[in-house]
């Protein structure tokens, strides 16, 4: 592997105000580059006080008569475009540094800076668009509804798309006027706090915006608990959302939205050009080291093609070529931790065990960091464990079928419903197969497209509530209904 | 001095200036160019610069001197026929512009909007130049509302939903919303860049492509942004710009069979006559034409605010919009109060040198505006009201008028049915609320309307029963590129700004397709 670039990191500290602070406990977590498994630096660790001054800041800033809430809707759009611009004139940088962090390859770490770029010009130009209505209500009457911000809205995202899960969270928020806590994830912080300084830079009034980086159990708990927070929006696994929920019912908090984990399916139908479905089936699963809560992580192929189609897999799984992110030729970098690296093996091993037949890749690859060879299991059925829970790693599981009705059923049998995908040339298939899937994002001889205008959420157990889109708006205003009575 | 404080915050307020260029203040000094040099005198027809195909040219007038600027090129028939062929064309299935992701559409807005910030100092001031407005207005209230309102447009391209519908049976349906094609634009002279800017707005935003026939008096300020839409990146042939008349230019653009929609801002006149040929060709239209706007000030009313206020409903522009209040309905209890204030007032209204910083008033943009304007004016004393200020020609270079007051004004007297375009007070004396209303509502126009009364009930019940599309309650001429603005009756058809106005750039095309099972 080449040695990597030097790269500064400049931010490390927690962002309140507008404002850098030490953390007030004095401590600091170590944060690892996944592809050495070295330490690149070690950044203020929030914790509750930490949390507490930040609720404080966004509070004052959601006061009333403060600048951000008499700010003209439109001086509000360009604040978020401004930012957007930033974004993508640090746009080099912010690549190096979310590719030290994440491990993912630099021309993907550039791809998303871009659609985050997008993201936040996308809802920049919601902000004079939110209307309420007037509604026909009897003679006496002046009755209609305003659509007000929400008020302090925590939001903890993940690892796995450190600067889009932070666009995707600030568009929505910011678009409605609402103020921010967030909390990037403890593996990976350094770009969200890269951002804080670019918020500042453009404009933004102080308690606007606040990044704390901590951990979930001390600093994601204590936004969750707070008793000033008015609504809280979770992108991360399953188990940690649904204790999310618990907590935050517990403590009377009821606007909680979720994107949680998936498994799913994508149908790949007897009609279908072979060489496209198996680029749409690699994509599916293996991009960003397959760390994606939406992955097609259950390949179901038709008995007709399945031979051929699992040849096809396991060519460009060979193909596929894991190494130093920094690579221009690189697809795939590291799994972002050790802790990922070790449960993505121990699924393999259960593929093993479970008699699913091992076609290729299966052990770690190169010698330093999390590089997993991208690996494909066929055989596989339904109730087997790499067909039931996420693995969140570069593991392909084939299924055969040869019933559309009973594929459905299968595909529907997961708890999960984030998303799915059908490959057919057949229009009134796809339609019909769509209309019976039980997923919140249904691609059509298509994976992994997403449009800042279309919403994305799940079904079932994948979470509660949609982002994007105008839909995304919904959970960061409250409806206030006013009817005055006329003389 | 009070009433010029009040003024001052009134200009910004009324017009709801959403850039923070507007806040004249933070700015370093700011150096007039008081000879902006011309700079495009051409047609602008797929991103280039053409003469008119018969070579003909036409006379650009500064209104304060009477003396000519330049000459701009005069499209004739055949002219328009070019350009209509470039839109047709940049609009065809496959082309550049069809297949462009949408949210690129609004990012060349905000770029071209970047580039009218960049040159605002300039385009003020050739505004100033071509149609005699103050250039303090030009430059605080013009450009900046362009900016804001190509900005407001550039965030819609990627929000203009359709829907999936729960039709019965097995079918799958839903549907689009379709640009509607070729469009005509024909924009008037009173406010040359904002016109200009409220119908490229909604024509880009919705994928359209359009040809847009500047006024014939003001044709500099729309050439000049021309060559800003070639600059911000637009694909050929999406926005073409050309210079010329109403009855040959406008007419041909109205009659061409390859222009699906017309839009068209003017006097109501011309608007019945376009109405009539683009029904011929079953054409889309919307027209935003003239008014005889009732202001309404009741006795329980700020004083202060309801002068100035009133004040500058009517001399705004020196009178010449669309929407200007030029019935002031005043209570019987304050009427002679604010008779007496308006009076004053208008006697302290500044007319000059536009491009002098303290001028309030600048000329009338033409001679025929101004001998239309002293003709009624004279009616105005011939029918009986009472004229308390002005009511002659100011000076005798330029088209300048007099601010003019006319109190004890009749609903019959001419001054109060037909629009004058001009800085002619009409006030009015009324009693009773129901009166009022019936009163105000007494009249073909229908476009604006304003209420001054600090109680919630009143003003409500008045907005509610004014047959005006913009209501405006303890403010006046607010234009926020969020709010819609058309009108009632024969003021004209379709909204402008706002989201209401995608709609008249769009066709629905609903789609059906048939499948083998349905589940809801």
């Amino acid at each position: 592997m080449s040695p990597l670039p030097d790269i500064e990191i400049k931010y490390t500290e927690i962002f309140i105000n507008n404002e850098w602070h030490k953390a007030d406990k004095g401590k600091t977590f170590p944060v690892i580059n996944p592809s050495t498994g070295e330490v690149i630096a070690n950044v203020e660790e929030a914790t509750r006080t930490d949390v507490d001054k930040a609720v404080e800041a966004a509070r004052k800033a959601f006061h009333v008569d403060s600048p951000w809430r008499t700010m003209q809707p439109a001086d509000r759009g360009a604040l978020m475009r401004k930012f957007a611009e930033l974004l993508r004139r640090d746009i080099k940088y912010l690549a190096q540094l979310e590719t030290l962090n994440n491990g993912k390859p630099v021309h993907d770490s550039m791809g998303d800076i871009g659609l985050s770029a997008n993201c936040i010009d996308y809802y920049a130009g919601w902000v004079d668009k939110i209307t309420g209505e007037t509604i026909p209500a009897g003679n006496g009457h002046f009755l209609y509804t305003e659509h007000e911000p929400v008020g302090i809205c925590g939001q903890i995202i993940p690892w796995n798309f450190p600067i889009l899960m932070l666009a995707w969270k600030l568009g929505p928020a910011l678009a409605c006027g609402n103020t921010v806590i967030l909390k990037p994830a403890e593996q990976t912080p350094l770009s969200a706090l890269y951002c804080a300084a670019l918020i500042k830079e453009a404009g933004f009034p102080p308690g606007v915006v606040n990044i704390v980086p901590g951990d979930g159990p001390e600093c994601g708990n204590a936004i969750v608990v707070h008793p000033h927070v008015d609504k809280l929006a979770f992108t991360g696994s399953s188990e940690i959302g649904r204790l999310i929920q618990e907590t935050a019912a517990k403590h009377h908090h009821y606007r909680v939205s979720l994107e949680l984990g998936g498994k799913s399916a994508l149908i790949i139908c007897e009609d279908a050009d072979l060489d496209y479905a198996a680029k749409v089936a690699h994509q599916a699963l293996y991009f960003n080291a397959a760390q994606c809560c939406c992955a097609g992580s259950r390949t179901y192929v038709h008995a007709k093609i399945y031979d051929e189609f699992v040849a096809k897999c396991v060519e460009l799984a060979n193909k596929r070529v894991v190494g130093d992110p920094y690579d221009r030729n690189t697809e795939q970098g590291p799994q972002v931790s050790e802790e990922q690296f070790n449960k993505i093996l121990g699924y393999i091993e259960a593929g093993n065990k479970e008699g699913a037949k091992l076609e290729c890749g299966g052990k770690r690859a190169c010698d330093k960091g999390y590089f997993i060879q991208p690996t494909v299991f066929s055989g596989v059925k339904d109730d087997m464990k790499i067909a039931r829970e996420e693995i969140f790693g570069p593991v392909m599981s084939l299924l055969k079928y040869d019933c559309y009705e009973d594929v459905i059923k299968r595909a529907n049998s997961s708890s999960f419903g984030l998303a799915a995908g059908i490959v057919t040339k057949d229009l009134t298939r796809a339609l019909t197969i769509t209309k019976r899937l039980h997923a919140g994002t249904i691609w059509i001889n298509d994976y992994n497209t997403f449009w800042n205008q279309a919403p994305f959420g799940g079904f079932k157990q994948s979470g509660h509530g949609r982002e994007l889109g105008s839909y995304g708006l919904e959970g960061y205003y409250e409806v206030k209904t006013v009817s005055i009575k006329l003389a | 001095m009070l009433s010029k404080l009040v003024s001052k915050q009134i200009i910004n307020h009324g017009l709801r200036l959403t850039t923070r260029a507007a806040s004249a203040s933070a700015q370093p000094k700011l150096v007039i160019d008081r000879k902006p040099p011309v700079k495009f005198q051409k047609l602008f027809i797929n991103n280039e610069f053409v003469d008119a195909s018969s070579g003909s040219t036409f006379e650009v007038i500064n209104p304060a001197t009477g003396d000519v600027i330049t000459e701009v090129a005069d499209a004739s028939e055949k002219d328009v026929d070019r350009a209509v062929k470039a839109a047709k064309d940049a609009f065809r299935l496959g082309s550049e512009w069809r297949r462009m992701d949408p949210a690129a559409r609004g990012q060349l807005l905000y770029k071209l909007a970047d580039l009218m910030e960049r040159d605002r100092a300039y385009l003020a001031a050739l505004e100033t130049l071509n149609n005699g407005k103050p250039f303090k207005d030009s430059y605080n209230v013009d450009i900046p509302h362009c900016i804001s309102v190509l900005r407001y447009y550039a965030g819609w391209p990627d929000k203009m939903n359709g829907k999936v519908l729960p039709v019965a049976g097995d079918f799958f349906s839903y549907t689009r919303r379709e640009p509607v094609g070729v469009v005509g634009q024909i924009i008037p002279w009173n406010f040359p860049m904002i016109l200009l800017c409220w119908k490229i707005g909604p024509s880009v935003a919705t994928g359209c492509t359009t040809v847009i026939k500047l006024d014939e008096h003001t044709p500099l300020t729309g050439l000049y942004t021309a060559k800003l839409i070639e600059e911000a990146g637009f694909p050929p042939g999406v926005v073409n710009i050309i210079s010329g008349d109403g009855p040959h230019c406008g007419a041909s653009l109205v009659k061409h069979p390859d222009v699906h929609k017309i839009s068209f801002t003017g006097s109501t006149q011309v608007g019945k006559l376009i109405g009539i040929e683009a029904a011929k060709l079953v054409k889309r239209t919307t027209l935003e034409l003239g008014g005889k706007s009732p202001n309404i000030v009741f006795a329980d009313c700020d004083l202060d605010t309801a002068v100035e206020m009133s004040h500058f409903a009517l001399f705004f522009n020196q009178g010449q919009c669309c929407c200007a209040g030029s019935r002031t309905y005043v209570e019987e209890k304050i009427y002679d109060e604010f008779v007496q204030r308006s009076i004053e007032r208008t006697k302290r209204r500044k007319v000059g040198d536009p491009f002098d910083e303290s001028t309030e008033q600048g000329p009338q943009i033409s001679h025929e505006q101004m001998d239309k304007i002293i003709d009624l004016i004279e009616s105005g004393k011939k029918n009986g009201a009472k004229l308390l200020v002005g009511g002659k020609r100011e000076g005798d270079k330029g088209f300048f008028v007099q601010p003019t007051l006319f109190a004890d004004v009749e609903d019959d007297h001419r001054i109060a049915r037909e629009e004058i375009f001009g800085p002619v007070m009409q006030i009015l004396k009324f009693k009773t609320v129901e009166e009022v209303i019936e009163r105000a509502n007494d009249s073909d126009y229908g476009l604006a309307a304003s209420v001054f009364s600090k109680d919630l009930d009143k003003s409500i019940v008045v907005s509610n029963g004014l047959r005006a599309g913009s209501v405006w309650v303890n403010t006046y001429d607010n234009f926020d590129p969020v709010a819609p603005f058309g009108g009632f009756k024969q003021s004209g058809l379709g909204r402008e700004k706002s989201e209401y106005s995608l709609d008249s750039y769009s066709e629905t095309k609903c789609v059906t397709i048939k499948i083998s099972q349905r589940n809801s």
